[in-house]
């Protein structure tokens, strides 16, 4: 297993080009969360023209809803839901800035061609260990769509966020890679 | 004559309401054991790292008291109720949402519910999916089960044709979790519902990710049998924990059966993820 690298956002033309599939990657800094209903608004927005409410230029975009934060906690618990319902709304976003993606399981055709020809990174987060993940976030606030309630689109600040590189800006990807290097 | 025994809905409304918070925080012992046995078997680094974080998620989260997983699901019960009980006190469905109502109020759990078409969420995890039996007896047996979304959506139902056979219930099986792949979060808990109706097989299928993790069936051999077969072939697709690449797709795969109508094979696939998180006590 490779050792882990330590990145931070935003996410530049340089990092993103030297991250390979199968990476362990160590993500610290800003990251703003997002799920299908707050997708739905984002290209419902950009389809009328009007502005949106969070920045996507350069921007790392969570697939996540987390718990409720209990007094005194900064978050509850945390992790990625699975990316591919997010497909059909991707290839839009990544046009217009955005650079992460952090979710689990499989993206379609579309979103890949987008991610090699913007240069776009798709990291994996382990599902179903979000105890463990809320412990690398530092801050949450709601930023969008708070009438979403679990949905509303939140920014975070994350410190050494475990993630693997998934889908990388030269269309490999790991699911493909390992699921073939280890069926018998 | 036989005597009624009473049962309160404020026991139904506490009992649903322990169960929840604590098939949310804490992860079964079984699932404990099988999952060091599997971490042993791992023959892939980063599938052995994968199971690891799981192992540890599952103390954080025990000793925090906190969810494991932010998809504190959808809340299933199973119930049997005793034939000899008379719920007293209030309405026993209304008990069974009270219990979930509070449970993910206190626990702050996910709302994860909603309406199907407007998406707007209900706000308080209801309603929670009751499937009841009527038993002999004057106890009620509640099992609380909250399932979560990404496993549930990667699960199946066929109606195979009768001359599928088992090479059909097998293939569909094996077919269902290599087209899941990383998305149910593997490992993953394979549960299969053969015969009975359409919505028979489906039930039949969740319920039989209620089986204690390690238990084979009960007394079917060829559902052993075939249990064992379908785990080694899943285990040979590579997909690994949590997608990664590895031998350790399945922790289990647990079969229950019923005869069927003589032109229908229904097979459902209920897909559960490592959060696998059931409770059940008995009023
Ligand atoms: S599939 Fe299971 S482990 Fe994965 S995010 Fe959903 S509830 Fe959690």
């Amino acid at each position: 297993m490779n050792k882990p690298i330590n990145i931070h956002t935003p996410l530049t033309d340089e990092i993103c080009e030297a991250l390979t599939v199968g990476d362990i990657v160590l993500l610290t800094g800003d990251v703003i969360t997002g799920r299908d209903t707050a997708h739905r608004r984002l290209s419902d927005a950009v389809l009328a023209g009007d502005p949106l409410p969070v920045t996507l230029a350069g921007a790392t975009l969570f697939y996540a809803a987390p718990t409720p934060a209990r007094p005194g906690q900064v978050i509850g618990s945390i992790g990625p839901t699975t990316s591919s319902r997010m497909d059909r709304y991707t290839p839009m976003l990544i046009e217009r800035g955005l650079r992460g993606m952090i979710g689990k399981g499989k993206r379609s055709a579309e979103v890949r061609d987008s991610m090699k020809r913007y240069k776009a990174i798709y990291f994996g987060a382990m599902g179903g260990v979000a105890a463990l993940l809320a412990g690398c976030v530092r801050k949450a606030e709601v930023v969008a769509y708070a009438d979403l309630g679990p949905e509303a689109m939140m920014h975070l600040e994350v410190v050494k966020f475990p993630l693997v590189v998934v889908n990388d800006v030269r269309g490999g990807d790991l699911y493909e890679d390992a699921a073939a290097r280890y069926r018998r | 004559m036989c005597s009624v025994r009473e049962i309160s809905c404020k026991a139904i409304i506490e009992t649903v309401r322990r169960l929840f918070l604590e098939a949310n925080t804490e992860l079964g012992d079984d699932v404990l054991r099988c999952l060091n046995a599997a971490v042993s078997r791992e023959a892939s680094e980063i599938g052995r790292y994968g199971l690891e974080k799981i192992q540890e998620n599952a103390r954080i989260a025990r000793e925090m008291s906190v969810p494991l997983c932010q998809d504190t699901g959808l809340a299933v019960l199973f119930v049997e109720m005793g034939q000899d009980v008379r719920i007293i006190g209030g309405n026993f469905t209304d008990a069974i949402q009270k219990g979930v109502r509070q449970a993910y109020r206190d626990g702050y759990f996910r709302k994860s519910v909603c309406d199907p078409l407007s998406r707007r969420n209900t706000g308080d995890n209801t309603p929670a999916i009751i499937h009841s039996e009527i038993v002999r007896g004057d106890k009620i047996k509640i099992v609380a089960m909250p399932k979560g979304g990404g496993s549930e959506n990667m699960s199946r139902c066929f109606m195979l044709l009768p001359a599928a056979g088992t090479e059909g219930v097998r293939a569909a099986v094996v077919e269902s979790v290599a087209d899941a792949g990383p998305n149910p979060c593997p490992p993953v808990i394979v549960g299969v519902g053969i015969g009975g109706s359409m919505e028979q097989s489906a039930i039949l299928a969740k319920k039989a990710l209620l089986r204690p993790l390690g238990e084979s069936h009960r007394n079917d051999p060829r559902l052993q049998r075939l249990e064992r077969e379908i785990l080694g072939e899943i285990n040979k697709l590579g997909i690994g924990p949590h997608g990664y690449g590895g031998f350790i797709t399945a922790l289990a795969v647990h079969i229950e059966m019923m005869p069927c109508h003589i032109a229908s094979l229904p097979v459902a696939i209920n897909i559960q993820c490592h959060a696998t998180r059931h409770k059940e006590a008995v009023i």
